[in-house]
């Protein structure tokens, strides 16, 4: 199943821990940013452990370059401190007792260079990452952001091969986050090997990975281009997460079959099976009465369960057959007095359906 | 129903001082009693020593005994017994922190044994090993000609029995709750095992790594019975400082207070040094 370049990260490997699996086939080419999102419990964080060793796997194998990392099967398994790994920990863990030079000459100096040559290693990514300021002072007298980005350069200092990246940016507040977003996608963009960077927050992920990967339960559920995951969820976590209406049913030509009832209307592209369809809550025009009828649509009764405001608009909980979350505008609520326990007509053009035959699990989808 | 104790009279300056501090501070006789007894048991003794103290004559009453050799001794033999402490107890407590085997937790209550073992006790088994009819001492002598009881290293060798748990104590505690991410962190650097322990481990639990030699410093300083067990009582070779006060009290009382003086400073000494820089940063590990 995986493919062992002779450069690249392929992993095909089960990790057990106490009653919780994880169980992936990932590649990731070299110069590949590929952003694993998922759940909290989901494997993430278990994931780069294995990568770097501090857990081993429990079946299969990891290969980076062609060398085998760890491989269940015939016994290998390299230490942590002998695979070229660099790690930014979501908590940093830079070390208080050292200044910030030391901290960046640490992976430089364990891997046997000598002290001078390693400080100067060390100088020079401070001064590549505009931290050159810093070097003398301890971790606990910097910056969330300047934390971070020492972190990085502290990574990057050990010349890895791989490079691991635990929710990087989710220890800074709001305001500091996009700025390092930034900074980080330039510097991933210039490492030249693979690197994984996980994260829960969508939007990271859209911004700095070149490839998603999405784990639930320890499982990849979903695999491909940023762009396409968010158009196209495997999954209602996904497509809670790119704020999308998900449905699964069983496409007939130019009707679907909803697995938890209802029907809808699509476009007839010949498509026949099991498909997902994605709506946009934007999508969905919210009347008192049954509209007209026009141009083929999908037209249901249904009840207001809940409103929440938003930026500039506010989301319906609606329930009926099937179920929806459609944004309207404050103007529109008002109007048409929508308040919990409302019943209102839901309609969508079948235009507005992005009906897609459900990928099996673990392949990837670009 | 105690309405008495509902209301009481304050002050201005009462009112202002409970209006800064919120509320009342004040301690009920019967916690306040016995407190301030327990105080002075613990201080008038102290006192007593320092009113009896021959401060007029000091240097001649000190110049009749074994003072200067038996402090010199106590000093080197204390810090020799820490040094070995360290060096041995260390690993020891890194072992019983960060691994599992079989047996650990009888291994631990053998380490704290000495902790409540009376030190007697401790220089009747020392003497028992080592002692020259010893299982193992019999062997030194045989194989090597080697004696060690009634020689300074069975000083040292007392006060270390005595002294060590209390390093691998404190060290266990700190390693127990030191922060493993640092380490796992290091590792991901191409640190080994032992670039961790020295370059990470070590560094980061130094404050309790200082607290746990210096209390293992002053215990070895104080030994006594284990010392006059094993090692026995020649001045200049194995009469520490304890010894020599016990036995100046029979000979020349004030030589005695003399010297516990010494000891009394270099306590404080200890005392002091640690208040700030390690007991605090200890206690927080």
């Amino acid at each position: 199943m995986t493919d062992e370049r002779a450069d690249g990260l392929a992993v095909g490997a089960q990790v057990r821990r106490g009653g919780f699996l994880l169980d992936v086939v990932l590649s990731v080419a070299p110069g590949e940013v590929v952003g694993v999102l998922g759940p909290n419990g989901a494997g993430k964080s278990t994931l780069l452990k294995a990568l770097a060793g501090l857990i081993p796997v429990t079946t299969g194998r990891i290969t980076l370059g062609g060398r085998v990392l760890d491989d269940a099967g015939t016994g290998t398994f390299v230490e942590p401190a002998a695979r070229p790994v660099g790690f930014v920990f979501q908590d940093y863990r830079l070390f208080p007792h050292l200044s910030v030079l030391e901290n960046v000459a640490f992976a430089p100096r364990a891997r046997r260079w000598g002290k001078r040559e390693a400080r100067s290693a060390a100088a020079g990514w401070l001064g590549r990452l505009g931290l050159a300021d810093l070097a003398q002072r301890k971790p606990s007298a910097l910056s969330g952001g300047q934390a971070q980005r020492v972190a990085l350069a502290r990574a990057l200092a050990g010349e890895p091969g791989l490079l691991l990246l635990d929710e990087p940016l989710s220890a800074l507040d709001a305001g500091t986050r996009l700025d390092v977003q930034s900074e980080l996608r330039m510097h991933l963009s210039e490492f030249t090997g693979p690197c994984l960077l996980v994260t829960h927050d969508p939007l990271e992920a859209l911004v700095l990975a070149d490839r998603l990967t999405v784990l639930e339960d320890g499982r990849i559920v979903q695999q491909g281009a940023p762009a396409r995951v968010a158009r196209q969820p495997a999954t209602e976590y996904v497509a809670k997460l790119v704020g999308l209406n998900l449905y699964a049913g069983h496409a007939d030509g130019s009707t679907v079959k909803l697995a938890d009832g209802g029907t809808f209307v699509i476009p007839d592209r010949g498509q026949h099976g099991d498909v997902l369809i994605s709506v946009r809550p934007s999508a969905f025009a919210v009347s008192l009465g049954p509209p007209e009828a026009s141009s083929p649509r999908n037209v249901w009764p249904a009840r207001v369960a809940g409103l929440t405001l938003l930026a500039d608009r506010i989301r319906l909980d609606l329930s009926g057959t099937p179920p929806a979350l459609a944004d309207v505008t404050p103007a529109a609520v008002a109007e048409l007095s929508l308040q919990p326990g409302s019943k209102v007509w839901l309609a969508v053009k079948a235009t507005d359906l992005e009906v897609y035959s459900r990928a099996p699990v673990g392949v990837p989808g670009d | 129903m105690r309405a008495s104790a509902a209301s009481t009279r304050l002050t201005a300056r009462h009112r202002a001082r409970r209006a800064e501090r919120g509320a009342s501070r004040s301690a009920p006789v019967s916690l306040l009693a016995p407190g301030l007894v327990a105080l002075a048991f613990l201080i008038l003794p102290l006192i007593g020593l320092v009113i009896r103290a021959p401060w007029g004559h000091m240097a001649s009453v000190l110049s009749g005994t074994d003072a200067v050799q038996a402090l010199e001794l106590s000093l080197w033999t204390a810090t020799t017994a820490t040094g070995v402490a360290l060096v041995i107890g260390v690993p020891l407590a890194w072992l019983l922190a960060r691994t599992v085997f079989p047996g650990q937790r009888l291994v631990r209550a053998l380490v704290t044994l000495p902790l409540v073992l009376p030190p007697v006790v401790g220089g009747v088994a020392l003497l028992l090993a080592f002692g020259r009819a010893g299982f193992i001492g019999q062997l030194l002598n045989s194989w090597f000609g080697i004696t060690i009881p009634f020689t300074p290293v069975a000083v040292v060798m007392a006060e270390t029995f005595v002294a060590m748990p209390f390093l691998i104590v404190t060290v266990e505690g700190a390693l127990r709750s030191a922060n493993l991410g640092y380490e796992e962190a290091a590792a991901t650097m191409g640190a080994g095992k032992m670039t961790v322990f020295r370059r990470v481990t070590v560094p980061m639990i130094a404050p309790s790594l200082g607290a746990g030699a210096v209390l293992c410093w002053a215990r070895a300083l104080g030994e006594f019975g284990a010392t006059i067990t094993f090692a026995g009582s020649f001045p200049g070779q194995t009469e520490t400082m304890p010894i020599a006060v016990y036995y100046a009290l029979q000979t020349d009382p004030d030589a005695a207070i003399a010297l516990s003086l010494i000891l009394l400073v270099v306590s404080i000494a200890v005392l002091v040094s640690l208040r700030d820089r390690w007991l605090r940063g200890g206690s927080t590990q």
